[in-house]
This record gives C-alpha cells, structure tokens and sequence, in this order.
C-alpha cells in the first residue's frame, strides 16, 4: 500500500472534521486545566473541598476519554472518506449528541453534584449519600447514553461504507490476503484499522449502553438488584475498549502521513493484517486484567486477562513501533511539527505499553493496582501517545506544520514534561500512594507538588499547539 | 520490596525503547538510504525481536503464574492462618480484630455493605503489602502475613464517594 489520494475536502465535511478537531484541541487543554487542579489540590497548594475535587475529577476522567473518542474519530474519518463512501450528516449528527450529552454530564456533575468517576461504578451512582441524588446521577449517565448513541451511529456508518464497497467486514481486515492465499493488493491501512474500530467499539458501547440503562433503572427503581460483579464486567468491558480504540483510530494518521513525509510505501502485508485482526480480539479480551483484584472471578479469566495484556502488546511494539522506525530511519525526513508529533506519539505508545504490561501480571496488580501507576501508565500513553498524535494530525491539517520558534520550544516542553509527567505518577505508585484521593497523607505531598509543577508546563504546551490549529483554519487542508 | 523491583524493571525497558527511537530520530534526517534493502534488514530484525519477546513472556508469564493470589478465596486457607472478617462501608472498615503478634498469617475476608471499596493493607513503611476489591455480595479472601511489629494501615483503594480518601484504619502488630 502507498499513500493514498487525497480526494476533495470541502463544504460540510470540511467543516465537520475542523469542528471535531477544534473542539477537541479546545477540551484537551481545558481538561488538562482540571487535572492541574486535581495535583495541585493534592499538593495542598489549592483548598479545593473534596466534593468538588471529587466532581473536578469525574468531568476530567469523562471528558478525556470522551474527547479523546471524538478526535480519534476524526481523525479517522478524515482518512477513511478517502476510500469508501462515508455520510457527512452522520458525522454532524455524531457531534449533536455527543455536545447533547456533553450538557448532560456537565449539568450532572456541577448541578446535580454528581461525583461517582466515569467509570459509573455501580452501585456508587445510586449511593451519594447526600452529595448527589438521582437528578445529578441520571444526567450523568444518560449523557453517556446519548454520547454512545451518536458514536453507534458513525460506526454503524463506517460498516455500511465499508461493506458497501469491500463486501464483507472479513474482507475490509484483508482475511483472503491474510488466510485465503488471495494475491489482490490488501485494503488500506485506514479501512483495516476503521474494520477494527468498528467492530470492537460497537461491541463496546452496546455493552456500555446495557450498563448504563441497567443502572439507569436501578436509579429510580432501586428494588430492581443488579449485580456487581457483572455490571463491573460490562462496565470495564465498554470503557477499555472505549478508551483503547481512540489510539487505534489516531494511528491511521501516522499510517498515511509518515509515508507522505518519508516517500517510502507503509506496507500492508501479512504481518500487518495478522496484527489487526488480532487486536481486534485482544482489545476485546483484555479487559479482565481491570478485575485482578476480583478474586471471585473465575481464575482462568483473570489468567486471560494476564495473558491478553502480554499478547496486546505486540502489534504495537512488533508492528506500528517498528513499522514507525523502519519508515523513518535514514529517510531524509523533514522534521516538521507534525513529523515531531507523530514520530512521538508511536515513542509514547510503545514506551506507555511498558508499565501496562508489568501491571497486568498478577503479582505486580497485588501492589500496583489502583495506586498512581495506573495513571501512571495511560497518562505516558495519552500525553505522549494519543495526544501527541492528534496534534501531529492537527499541524498536518492546518497546513501550518512549518516550524517555528514557539512551536520548537513547546515540542521540546511538551515532550520533556509529558515523560516527567508521567514518571511523576509511576514513581508516586511505586511508593503505594493510591489514585483517587482528593487528600493526601503528608509524606505523600511532595510528590505532587513536583508533579503540579510540570503539569502546567504540559498544558501550556498544548495551549501552544491548540492556539496553533484554532489560528490557522482557513489555512486548512482542502484534501 | 516488590515495588521497587517492577519500577527499576519499567525504567530499564522504557529506557531501552527510548534509545531505540532517540538512535532513529537522529539518523533519520541525514541522506536517504534506499528503502528495499532497508526494509528488508529491518524484516530479518523484527523477526528476532518477535521471538525474543515471545520467549521471554512465556516464561515471565509461567514463572508469575505458579502462584497465584485465589487460592484462600477458592478454601485453600493456610491451617495456622487467623481469619479476620472485613467489612466496608461509606466510609469506614468493620474490622473483627485488630491486634495481631509478629509472624501471623492472617486471612482477612474481605466484603462490603453499600459500594465497592478495595482494601489495601500498608506495612509500616507506608508501602502496600496486599490488596483486593471488597464488593457488596462477594467474599474475597486476602492472605497477608505480618512480618514485623507496628502499625497496619488499612485504606480504600476503590473509589467509593466523598470521603474515599479518609476511609483509613490501622491494625496493631506487637512483638
């Protein structure tokens, strides 16, 4: 597979992917605005009470991973047009409920009081024990509702596309390629990886959507019990699926523009097709090592979830870290914002996989899990990883990738303090310090102190980036 | 201590991906080198690399395996294990007792009566010996052998509501 052709980009589509990506560039900036008060509340440098830390914390967890889904899709959809035929009114129409929701959840949170984590871990919805109600947690959890709908829709538009011009979802992932001995050249890189996002995300959000009307119910119903351990299930099974689709779909930017940058083909072989298909299960079948610590779960599943987190991790390091390395080695690239961006987002990925993996052993969860290692570990990836990506994506759109003095520095800012960052929380879980706690002990403080110092930095290194992007749309790519 | 060795581990093979990728960057720019030959040594080393990761995780995962955390859970309790009862509540720890001698095996069994809540039991030192989910209609077992006097704290590890993080008791180890 060379690059692809870049078809036409104007109009409505033209504005519907500047409204994904501007949004995006605008929340991710505002939520890392809340996480700098979570560390510095936890610093003890700001006297946030701890219902609104808590409430801080519920809209920061809720709107990374839901902004996160919304620029990935973007992203996505920007390159997918190119190859199959996608509607344009559903992508408005994704945005619609998922700004629907948005009202909802933030009504929810700083209204209705709601501060029960986006996991929504049932039953805490139903139990504020004053500090939120029914009004606050029903607002909460049907904007979540609404937000899954609007993204059911536009998978539901990627299978018809897809289908419509590759016949079968088995052949959009290259199956007579890859198990029928077919010689005809493979789907592009973004049709597999769209096949696979499809797939998993709307296995995801239909096991969200039951979670959520089930504990929906249970709010004005309470006589109708539902169970904890299952709802847990269904709720790690949609939100690990949710949240680690957002890289598979901000990858295809690294997939169609590294080629672009190097003038050398990202191959679709057999090797990449049994990578997708392969984490097409595996992203799905992970999510037990969320539930180690379950211990009433059945022992094979929680050995599964061990030995998904192993395999998960070689079709990023073995095939898109390495893919990203070979491509770019002794190429001539041209490090512009966006060559940075991207080269740095596949480092962040794969360096970020390190400590998933260590803390989906069994052993290393008894001590690890639910301390700031988890964070740890999805901050590395999100900052580095994701995020980095889509601002590469959003250089490359903008058509402003040339660098310029505050673009150096805030690159090199960005990529500094987002590793420190993350060091930060990974140094503070190898010390037991536990995630979630609005108040911490005072041998604990310090780590955070160091760690609100370089959060801002973090941020005012987007800030740069987004600034960047929202200046420069109508310089905007029309292809 | 455990913690320790997981985060020299991380820091080593995060540090070895981050030389791979600072080695790429900088050659990355010079002169073009033509991408057939290229992409064919890189085949031949990926191939190693795919093995060498297989066969260290085989084994890390037999080794990590051997012995699992489930066995009091499933009624394979230690025979001179104490057996303590855990009950979370928002936000506070019903414990059935709380003086403990040096050397006890104890198996706390672990529930709760509102939420999920998770009990971490934290040696002396403030670092985490052992943890498990306390969930309302499971019992799970946590087997925790206090090594040396002083005092256990237990806190919640699952976030559970407003005073999540005061949910915090201790425990008394004597000599």
């Amino acid at each position: 597979m060379t690059t692809s052709t870049p078809s036409p980009l104007t109009g409505s589509a033209r504005a519907g992917i500047l409204t994904y990506m501007g949004i995006s560039a605008l929340v991710y900036v505002l939520m890392m605005s809340l996480g700098l008060v979570m560390r510095l509340t936890q610093a003890t440098w700001l006297d946030l009470p701890p219902n609104l830390f808590y409430e801080v914390m519920t809209a920061h967890g809720a709107g990374m991973v839901g902004i996160s889904g919304l620029a990935g899709s973007g992203v996505i959809w920007y390159f997918l047009r190119r190859y199959v035929d996608l509607s344009t009114g559903i992508l408005w129409a994704n945005l619609t409920f998922f700004l629907t929701g948005v009202v909802l959840i933030l009504g929810g949170i700083f209204l209705g009081g709601y501060a029960g984590g986006w996991t929504f871990l049932f039953p805490l919805p139903a139990k504020g024990l004053g500090a939120w109600g029914v009004p606050g947690a029903a607002s909460f959890l049907i904007g979540l509702l609404l937000i899954g709908v609007g993204f059911l829709l536009l998978y539901l538009d990627f299978a018809r596309a897809i289908i419509a011009k590759y016949g079968s979802l088995g052949n959009s992932l290259g199956w007579p390629q890859l198990f029928g001995g077919s010689t005809d050249e493979s789907p592009p890189a973004a049709v597999i990886a769209a096949t696979m996002v499809l797939i998993v995300n709307i296995a995801g959000i239909l096991a969200g959507a039951v979670v959520l009307v089930l504990i929906l119910v249970n709010l004005f119903m309470p006589e109708f019990a539902l169970d904890p351990l299952l709802t847990k299930n269904l709720t790690y099974f949609f939100g690990h699926v949710f949240i680690n689709a957002t890289i598979y779909q901000a990858v295809v930017a690294v997939y169609e523009i590294l080629p672009e940058y190097t003038k050398r083909p990202w191959k679709v072989n057999k090797v990449f097709l049994a990578a997708w298909t392969a984490s097409t299960v595996m992203v799905m079948a992970v999510y037990p090592h969320h539930l180690l610590l379950d211990f009433a779960m059945p022992t094979w599943a929680l050995v599964m979830g061990q030995i998904f987190s192993y395999l998960g991790g070689f079709p990023i390091l073995v095939v898109t870290g390495w893919g990203a390395l070979t491509i770019v080695h002794r190429s001539g690239i041209e490090w512009d914002m966006a060559a940075r961006l991207l080269f740095l987002s596949i480092f962040g990925w794969c360096v970020g996989v390190v400590p998933a993996v260590i803390d989906g052993t069994i052993a290393v969860n008894q001590v690890m899990h639910n301390t700031m290692w988890v964070p740890g570990h999805f901050h590395m990836y999100l900052i580095v990883g994701l995020v980095a990506m889509l601002f590469g994506f959003m250089y490359y759109l903008s058509n402003q990738s040339k660098r310029t003095g505050i673009d150096k520095v805030a690159f090199w800012l960005y990529l500094v303090a987002g590793v420190a960052f993350s060091f930060g929380f990974l140094t503070s879980g190898m010390n037991s310090i536990p995630r979630r706690w609005a108040v911490h002990l005072p041998e604990w403080v310090s780590f955070s102190q160091s760690s609100s110092a370089i959060a801002a930095v973090v941020a005012l290194a987007a800030l740069v980036f987004a600034l960047r992007f929202l200046t420069s749309l109508k310089h905007a790519r029309t292809t | 201590m455990i913690q320790g060795a997981v985060f020299l581990v991380s820091a080593i093979l995060m540090l070895v991906v981050a030389a791979t990728f600072i080695f790429v960057a900088l050659n990355a720019s010079k002169k073009a080198v033509a991408y057939p030959p290229l992409l064919e040594k890189s085949y031949s080393m990926r191939a190693k690399f795919f093995w060498v990761l297989s066969i260290a995780g085989i084994l890390i995962l037999v080794v990590t395996t051997l012995d699992l955390p489930y066995a009091a859970t499933r009624g394979d309790v230690p025979g001179n294990a104490k057996l303590v009862d855990v009950d979370g509540r928002q936000w506070f720890w019903n414990i059935s007792q709380t003086e403990f001698e040096k050397g006890d095996v104890v198996v706390f069994s672990v529930t709760a009566s509102d939420v999920t809540h998770g009990l971490g039991i934290y040696g002396p030192n403030l670092r985490m010996l052992n943890q498990t989910q306390a969930m309302p209609g499971y019992s799970n077992a946590l087997e925790v052998t206090f090594g040396e006097p002083g005092e256990y704290k237990l806190m919640c590890m699952e976030y559970c509501g407003l005073a999540h993080h005061a949910m915090v008791t201790a425990v008394t180890v004597s000599e």
